[in-house]
């Protein structure tokens, strides 16, 4: 972190429909890959397990997650579903992707949850950036992590 | 959302509680989709089934507990009155009879079955099947349903003309005791339409044929709406259950058309529905080739383990296995587990079909299947298989080496214990 920098912490702002209502902040974990539920994730550790899979091995849980949305099987849901029930869900999910997998899966995961964002989310937010999803207001504040 | 009067009332808890919580679950979920309303569905397919041990601790408290939390997203406990829709649970994890050779826990088969005998009284079939259509759940064109397990939604809606999008747990849940599902994405009429044409070059004819292109086609088209040209030989059931199987596992293809054969285009022109082409792919003996040695995640000759019926064997399959192996013996370092719904084993053992494959040395299963369950014979290393589907998910899931190939491949193989497939 450059300690020289004088200016406040500048925030970008985008703006988006809201998935599943509330408010959240954390770390962002970004991915450019859509994620597998069933076959994709372990649902105790909230940890990404698919072979070839850029985050493979790293958790998403307490995190903002920031990825394009779900593919693979119908087991989407009850997998994410799953770790909520585990205490190992991410703190919010940022997509881009609306599909029936990721619509049911954010709100059965009950996470504050977000897409159609004004900018890609996903060549805006870098994993480590501090992101606040406030959901009802349909904005995600994002505070680089150069800056943090 | 807009919600009819019957809808709200049942929102509102007029009907009970438990339809009031799954009333609330299809609101959250259509409000998530954007979805503007709900529509009708008597046809629905999920997964109400309580046989892994992360379910084990809710199902001690109660079956109604199994449902409220995992099919409804419920946190008030509700009692499971009568479904109101024509219901059926999909594929399970536990084979009713097998369940010692899958290496299973009595206290989990202990707990499916209470679970089984608690649903079925409130209306839940129990076909254990992913191949629904194959054992009595035939929709027919136009009808709305709301089913799981993608190798049926993308059969379901391509093949057969109905209309559903890969639901879930909670949603099939909320369906089956309401009769609704958001109306969105397959239900509405111009999100059927082809985006991408797949042009071939080559004959596409055996089963292992369509699975490589519905492998490839998975693979380049991701969740877009392919129309086939040049098929040449008309395809069956069974070729086009593992066609979707695979372009539903390398891909999220949820519907296609194959003008002249799916029933809601009868030409190119029809399929795309005056839309724009958005891209074209041709396929050929390269991209064949291609497909077919993506497939395969083995080095090792020695196969140990064969998985036959993926998505769940035709009676047809069966008779040929059956034929295949009659008068043989299977290799003394192989295990050959055949998969097909209960309702088709019990006419393969009217048939003799079971006593031919059992004598051979084989094993006939029902209700489950390995990726499923992530239960395989104890020390396999390397297997082998005749489905796309299996071959991508089982060495991802169990960390196997696995080789695919044709059903006289595998075949070859439990009887000599080698790989020699080739394409």
């Amino acid at each position: 972190m450059d300690i020289s920098t004088e200016a406040k912490p500048e925030a970008i702002e985008l703006r988006g429909r809201k998935v599943v209502a509330g408010r959240a902040e954390g770390e962002a974990l970004v991915t450019t890959e859509t994620i597998s539920g069933w076959g994709g994730i372990n649902e105790r550790t909230g940890t990404v397990i698919e072979r070839r899979h850029e985050m493979r091995g790293v958790s998403f849980a307490g995190k903002i997650l920031v990825f394009p949305g779900a593919k693979g099987s119908s087991g989407w849901s009850a997998y994410f579903h799953m770790t909520r029930l585990n205490g190992v869900q991410p703190a919010a999910m940022i997509f881009t992707r609306m599909t029936t997998k990721i619509a049911l899966g954010a709100v059965v995961t009950r996470v504050p949850a977000i897409t159609e964002l004004d900018q890609d989310p996903l060549s805006v937010i870098e994993t480590g950036d501090w992101v606040v999803v406030d959901a009802d207001a349909g904005t995600v504040t994002v505070t680089k992590k150069s800056r943090r | 959302m807009n919600l009819t009067d019957h809808e709200k009332a049942m929102y509102d808890g007029e009907h009970g509680r438990a339809k009031a919580r799954a009333m609330d679950l299809l609101v959250r979920y259509g409000e998530a989709l954007g979805a503007e309303r709900l529509v009708e569905t008597n046809n629905v397919a999920g997964a109400f089934n309580a046989s892994t041990p992360s379910v084990q601790a809710i199902a001690e408290k109660g079956m109604e507990h199994v449902y409220s939390e995992l099919n409804l997203d419920s946190d008030e406990v509700v009692e499971v009155p009568h479904m109101v829709a024509h219901t059926c649970q999909l594929i399970t994890g536990i084979d009713n009879d097998n369940w010692e050779l899958q290496g299973v826990d009595k206290s989990l088969v202990d707990m499916q079955r209470a679970n089984e005998k608690y649903l079925g009284r409130r209306g839940v079939n129990m076909f254990a099947t992913c191949t629904p259509y194959q054992v009595g759940n035939v929709p027919v064109k136009g009808e709305h349903c709301a089913w799981m397990e993608s190798s049926a939604v993308i059969y379901c809606n391509s093949v057969l003309g109905a209309r559903t999008n890969v639901e879930g747990k909670e949603s099939t849940g909320a369906a089956a005791l309401t009769g609704r599902i958001p109306y969105w994405g397959f239900h509405i009429t111009e999100n059927r339409r082809g985006t991408h044409l797949v042009e071939l070059d080559i004959d596409v004819d055996d089963m292992m044929d369509w699975g490589l292109l519905g492998y490839y086609i998975g693979e380049v088209i991701g969740e877009e709406i392919p129309v086939l040209k040049g098929t040449g030989r008309q395809p069956d059931l069974i070729k086009l259950k593992h066609f979707g199987a695979a372009a539903a596992s390398s891909g999220g293809v949820e519907m296609y058309h194959i003008p002249g054969i799916t029933p809601e285009a009868d030409s190119i022109e029809e399929a795309f529905g005056g839309r724009s082409i958005k891209g074209t792919f041709r396929y050929g003996a390269k991209e064949r080739r291609e497909t077919y040695e993506k497939l395969q995640s083995s080095t090792d000759k020695k196969v140990d383990f064969i998985m036959l019926g993926c998505p769940h064997n035709s009676i047809d399959q069966m008779a040929l296995i059956a034929h295949m192996l009659e008068n043989k013996k299977i290799h003394s370092d192989v295990q050959l587990w055949v998969h097909t719904p209960r309702a088709i084993k019990q006419v393969a053992e009217r048939n003799g079909y079971i006593d031919a494959i059992r004598e051979a040395g084989g094993v006939v299963m029902s209700d489950t299947c390995p990726a499923i369950s992530r239960r395989l014979p104890a020390g396999t290393k390397v297997i082998a298989t005749d489905s796309a589907k299996q071959a991508h998910y089982l060495p991802a899931i169990t960390g196997v080496q696995g080789w695919f190939g044709s059903v006289s491949d595998c075949v070859d193989a439990a009887l000599t214990g080698q790989w020699n497939g080739r394409v």
